[in-house]
């Protein structure tokens, strides 16, 4: 004993780290103090099942499935001193009656079980409970092969049923909103939509009617489920009562290849997950990122990719006859046939329009392409819109702080207007335009366009503009390759290909790569994306030492903006009034 | 107490000891301001505002008075959990949900003598250090709702709620706030719920413990309204002699509301623990009907377990230790806690040998069922489930080993919901196959084992054995 009241209890050692000593499942662990015991358990690698829990909302404990043994210190007699084994803690006395995991926070010498009698008899409980009413319509649900209920049931299901009773009837195919159906007897009331309904989209219009077995989500009387975050409704429901319109009965989730992927239709950059099968996405989901989106996304964002499978892509190279008349053509011809052009003109006769939604190594070609043709009319088009006080930027670009870090100027798009004036005053003869429809964005004329000699456009889909060029090279979706950009808040994050790009079309920043070289042969070769990366690297300070295994999915913060994103500044201060764990 | 005339036929009984039904069924009594202050009302208020606050919790603590609503918490603890740092608001709740089935006692403190509960509010306010206090009254009290309102406009009338009471500076405001008919708004942390506006869902404890976390998360103490009447009387007899009514850890006085098939049934205030359930079932109430004998007895509202008469109980630990039989059971709540039941909210419900317990545990069943407010899923689910059985059970097409899975059912709710309901629901059930498992075995067959009850299940049943269909 004289020795070890020399020496420092584990209980000490952690509470000078803010941490405190918890027994799970028989190994000590330290977490930090009021840490969650639900959390406490995934920092041991200790999985309890839950459903109505998750950290981005408030905890109302209701689906009982996290129900584990909880066990504290005898509280020692008055007068008398708490006496610590030999390990340094105290011996835990375990208490007869089950806690929820997912409300209660840890102390110090707390113990925990995840397992044992107890605890699994819990489970079986609350999952036969879940499944007496449920209609077990797996083989036509939606949610099947991604349902907890399903997940849940293997580990800790009976196998079969003692329920021999008439199951509750409630309402089926409810059309709750434009983009969200709702089975109410696949429910089983977690209530995670109704809070992040509340707490997160500020929109309130779920809640439950009638009581006991009859409890009944739906809409409040009078309002849909039309808010723009509303399909996040149905990534957080944990069974199959919530789906989305959009990909209800399209394809079973098991066939579906996951990439990682970002959001290109604003300046937040919102993780995402592009789920595929074959060279055809079927859906867009948010992927948790929490110094981005948190675990969201808008609606309008995640279901804007159909046009990527659209049967009109663009799927050969196209040069414009005499006669005014696209005509197919091969790589070779048509880079042949800009370089040419452009190889003749004068510098200040030459301008490059790129597109704030193409990644840095798109964006770094273009500038060394006006590089080697001596032009520094070089822009991007403008996308402004308003922000939705949410995760929606007001810069509709998704790489805008990327083309002000890789050219080096305060305002990509402000050579623009000269641009178009030069157009228009007949002054500049060779346009090239990257992914741009610049006669709906640009503010361009159709009777402008004719006055030029050359008109070398990249689209992935037809428009007026590909109409009216000369050369027409079909590029590759977001979906399609692979890439980085720089989000609004200065973070470096990246794209990956999940499909492939259509037979004919090509790589938008190997299309820039072969532009240069036809120009000038003594460009250094890049044989890889990774080379345009590691050229950036070298060139940009910002992009100093990065490549793509560092951006990694999670991005890497290269610059701060300043800018902030509005739905995580409201999330951090949930998280510090203890309202959520985040 | 003597020159104190009763309503002909709604006289006390000798083994009553009437406190705070003092002026229930009274001869000349009204519920108005004039007539309670006649009597000498709301003198404990005007010697309370004198006291120090903390002087009239110690007083509560001191009397020993256990809560009168169901758990039997002490009530002057309940008060000490309010956190001694706050700064936010206090707020004291008259919990007048009376809603266990069985319990009938609040609604005549509130029809009858509604000063005494003001009195005791505002006593108790001035005591946690509340200015604002709502009495919750189930929707099915409308009449005790109007008379509330009256007896309130009344005291802030006599300055005896609002500004500056009785000239001490203590400001104190009541409401009344009507429910709108569900059995879990007794439930405390469900009733504050329902009185911030929203569904009456319990809430988890930990962390929303309304002492520290109640009405709008500020502390909160929710009382029942006899519990609220006594603290008037603890006041007015000192904590301590207060004590010395009833037993020591079980003391003042309870009423008792029995009803069912005794031949007096009613409400009866006695002292704690001072009368046998035989002196309360066979003297006050007069025994059992003609040609009857005691069944069984759930002894403190529906959600208590249902005892044997025939029983009898090893209660008290290692010398102390005795054997009683039902009828030699003291009514008070650490025996009956002993005996494997609880006091809970005074509601006797007595059973004669003319009644079928597969139907007594269908009537429950039904009842909670009903009442379950869906929040977590082993009383929403469970519950349900429970009276589908019991209403075969009642219909005659349940299988033996429904019975099982009926306690079963019982047990994966127990101990493991949000609130007391879970208990509430499947107590009576574990308790009901604990005691009369023969006579329940006795409704069922062995020949409706694995038959259908549903057209689904006769599909699957057709489906999964097509040889028999």
């Amino acid at each position: 004993m004289s020795e070890s009241t020399t020496e420092k209890l584990p209980k000490d050692l952690a509470a000078e780290n803010g941490m405190v000593n918890v027994q799970i499942d028989g190994n000590w662990i330290q977490v930090p103090k009021g840490t969650r015991m639900i959390e406490a358990c995934k920092m041991a690698e200790k999985e309890v099942p839950h459903y109505c829990y998750h950290p981005k909302l408030s905890s109302p404990g209701n689906c009982r499935m996290c129900l584990v043994q909880m066990g504290m210190p005898p509280r020692p007699a008055p007068g008398e001193a708490p006496s610590y084994g030999e390990n340094g803690y105290q011996e835990i006395g375990w208490m007869p009656r089950p806690v929820i995991a997912c409300a209660n926070t840890v102390a110090e010498n707390m113990g925990i079980r995840t397992t044992g009698e107890l605890v699994e008899t819990c489970r079986h409980g609350v999952m036969e409970f879940l499944l007496i009413n449920h209609p077990l319509d797996c083989p036509i649900c939606d949610q099947a092969g991604e349902c907890s209920l399903q997940e849940f049931s293997v580990e800790h299901g009976r196998g079969n049923s003692r329920f021999v009773d008439n199951k509750v009837k409630k309402p089926k195919n409810v059309d709750i909103g434009a983009r969200i159906r709702l089975d109410d007897e696949r429910c089983i009331m977690c209530s995670r939509c109704i809070r992040f309904m509340d707490e997160v989209a500020d929109d309130p219009v779920l809640g439950f009617t009638d009581r006991g077995t009859h409890t009944t989500v739906t809409v409040h009387p009078g309002h849909l489920l039309d808010n723009n975050y509303s399909l996040n409704t149905a990534d957080i429901c944990p069974v199959g009562a919530l789906t989305a319109n959009d990909f209800r009965f399209q394809m079973r989730v098991w066939f579906l290849k996951e990439t990682k992927s970002i959001d290109t239709n604003c300046a937040t950059g919102a993780n995402t997950v592009l789920w595929t099968r074959g060279n055809e996405i079927f859906r867009v989901t948010p992927r948790e990122n929490n110094e981005v989106n948190s675990c969201w996304m808008p609606d309008n964002h995640r279901l804007n990719f159909h046009y990527v499978n659209s049967e009109a892509r663009l799927n050969t190279p196209m040069i414009r006859n005499k006669a005014g008349v696209h005509e197919p053509s091969t790589w070779a011809a048509a880079v042949q046939k800009a370089a040419e052009h452009l190889r003749i003109r004068q510098s200040g006769e030459i301008a490059i329009i790129g597109s704030g939604k193409q990644t840095n190594e798109e964006l770094f070609l273009l500038g060394k392409l006006a590089e080697t043709l001596g032009t520094d009319l070089l822009t991007l088009v403008p996308r402004f819109g308003e922000s939705d006080g949410k995760l929606i930027s007001a810069d509709r670009n998704a790489n805008t702080t990327g083309a002000t870090l890789l050219w080096d100027t305060e305002d990509p798009y402000a050579k623009l207007d000269a641009i178009r004036e030069g157009v228009r005053s007949k002054r500049i003869k060779t346009l090239v335009v990257f992914y741009e429809n610049i006669l709906e964005t640009a503010g361009f004329k159709e009777a402008d366009l004719a006055h030029l000699d050359l008109l070398v456009s990249n689209h992935i889909l037809p428009n007026g503009t590909a109409k009216c060029s000369h050369v027409v090279l079909p590029g590759a979706s977001f979906a399609e390759k692979r890439g980085s950009l720089v989000n609004i808040t200065g973070r470096l994050q990246r794209i990956n290909k999940a499909i492939e790009p259509p037979a004919g079309a090509m790589d938008d920043w190997e299309i820039i790569r072969d532009l240069i070289a036809a120009l000038d042969k003594k460009a250094p070769p890049l044989y890889l994306i990774e080379d345009v990366l590691k050229a950036i690297a070298n060139e940009v300070p910002a992009f100093e030492d990065q490549n793509f295994s560092k951006i990694g999915d999670l991005g890497v913060q290269i610059t701060l903006t300043g800018e902030t994103i509005p739905l995580l500044e409201a999330e951090y201060h949930r998280i510090e009034r203890g309202e959520i764990v985040g | 107490m003597s020159d104190i005339q009763y309503i002909h036929g709604k006289q006390p009984h000798p083994r009553e000891y009437r406190l705070i039904f003092r002026n229930v069924d009274r001869v000349g009594w009204d519920p108005s301001l004039h007539t309670y202050r006649n009597d000498g009302g709301y003198e404990q208020l005007r010697h309370a505002l004198t006291m120090d606050p903390k002087a009239i919790t110690d007083e509560v603590k001191a009397s020993g008075l256990r809560g009168r609503g169901g758990a039997g918490f002490p009530t002057g603890v309940k008060w000490g959990f309010i956190p001694p740092n706050n700064t936010k608001p206090v707020y004291l709740i008259c919990n007048a949900d009376e809603s266990e089935p069985g319990t009938f006692k609040d609604r005549y403190i509130l029809h009858q003598d509604p000063h005494q509960l003001i009195e005791g509010m505002v006593i108790s306010c001035f005591a946690v250090g509340a200015k604002l206090a709502y009495i919750y009254v189930r929707e099915e009290f409308p009449e005790a709702a109007h008379i509330l309102e009256r007896a309130l406009a009344e005291a802030r009338e006599a300055n005896l709620l609002g500004h500056n009471i009785l000239g001490s500076g203590f400001d104190c405001e009541i409401h009344v706030h009507r429910g709108a008919g569900a059995y879990i708004c007794g439930e405390e942390t469900g009733l504050i719920e329902s009185l911030e506006g929203k569904r009456p869902y319990p809430r988890i404890k930990p962390p929303y413990f309304p002492a520290a976390m109640g009405l709008y998360m500020c502390p909160t103490i929710v009382n029942n309204v006899e519990s609220l009447c006594h603290v008037k009387h603890i006041i007015r007899m000192g904590g301590e002699e207060y004590s010395k009514l009833g037993t020591p850890r079980n003391t003042g006085t309870r009423i008792v509301c029995v009803s069912g098939d005794v031949k007096k049934p009613g409400y009866y205030e006695i002292e704690v623990g001072k009368l046998t359930m035989g002196e309360l079932l066979h003297e006050v109430c007069g025994g059992p009907k003609d040609g009857r004998s005691f069944k069984a007895v759930i002894p403190g509202g529906s959600s208590a377990k249902i005892m044997r008469c025939e029983e009898s109980f090893k209660i008290g630990k290692g010398d102390d230790a005795k054997t009683l039989s039902f009828y030699d059971l003291p009514l008070d709540f650490d025996t009956l806690a002993a005996a494997g039941s609880m006091a809970g909210s005074g509601g006797v419900i007595v059973m004669d040998d003319s009644r079928r317990m597969s139907w007594v545990l269908n009537n429950l069943n039904k009842f909670y069922a009903h009442e379950s407010c869906g929040q977590c899923t082993p009383c929403r689910e469970g519950s349900t489930w429970m009276r589908k059985i019991t209403d075969r059970l009642v219909a005659g097409t349940a299988a033996p080993s429904d019975i099982d899975t009926l306690n079963s059912i019982a047990y994966q709710i127990d101990g493991k919901t949000i609130c007391a309901f879970g208990e509430a629901c499947s107590w009576p059930v574990e308790a009901m196959i604990d005691k009369f498992r023969d006579e329940l075995i006795s409704e069922t067959s062995e020949s409706n084992e694995g038959i259908a009850h549903s057209a689904e299940n006769e599909a699957q049943r057709r489906f999964l054995q097509p040889s028999q269909s």
